[in-house]
């Protein structure tokens, strides 16, 4: 059934495409773009309608990565996590795109939601709430790049590991 | 000492050590498997 695999790898890119590439729209242009706009008072509208749409497609986008890439693995998911059986390539890529997710729900959404008033809040409660999602999105953006080189080489360019 | 995900070099920087580290690592393993 070479189906699955076809159509796992397609919407793998796919979704994975629109996750890194709002991560690295946080990344790259609304964090400072954030603090320009905070400077002169024009900060409400990233805020209000720019952060809430792109964070929505940022989570799903992910979630959807992960399941197609897992449908992607297919019997090899457990040997490439275990790294066994020539999947450590692959596997450490699958490791950091995991980790890349868990960051995404569990530090960057929470925390974003504080901050943008989805959640109630104190000012200090919002500011600590800034520092650790503006780290998480960092840490994956940092992350973002073996992962990448992971994923590229890992399986199918097995000779960049002298194999 | 300044956190270097404080900056976009620092990580992208720290992102290709990490590749770096990974890479020796997983090359160890399928090396040490005779994948």
């Amino acid at each position: 059934m070479d189906y699955v695999p076809a159509f796992a790898r397609w919407i793998h890119f796919m979704a994975g495409v629109m996750w890194i590439g709002l991560l690295y729209y946080f990344n790259f242009v609304q964090v400072a773009a954030l603090k320009a706009a905070t400077a002169d008072g024009t900060a409400a509208g990233i805020s209000k309608h720019v952060a809430p749409r792109a964070l929505l497609f940022f989570r799903w986008a992910a979630v959807v990565t992960w399941l197609a890439g897992a449908a992607l693995l297919g019997d090899k998911f457990v040997d490439a996590f275990l790294l066994r059986r020539g999947m450590a390539g692959i596997g450490v890529g699958a490791w950091l795109g995991t980790i890349m997710l868990f960051n995404v729900w569990a530090l960057i959404w929470p925390n974003q939601q504080k901050i943008l008033g989805m959640k109630p809040a104190t000012d200090e409660e919002k500011n600590k709430a800034r520092r650790v999602a503006f780290l998480a999105s960092r840490t994956n953006t940092m992350l973002s790049v073996p992962m990448l080189f992971f994923m590229a080489a890992g399986w199918s360019h097995r000779a960049i590991f002298g194999l | 000492m300044k956190n270097p995900l404080d900056s976009l070099w620092g990580t992208f920087i720290s992102g290709l050590v990490l590749t770096a580290i990974l890479y020796f690592v997983v090359k160890s393993i399928l090396a040490s498997a005779g994948a």
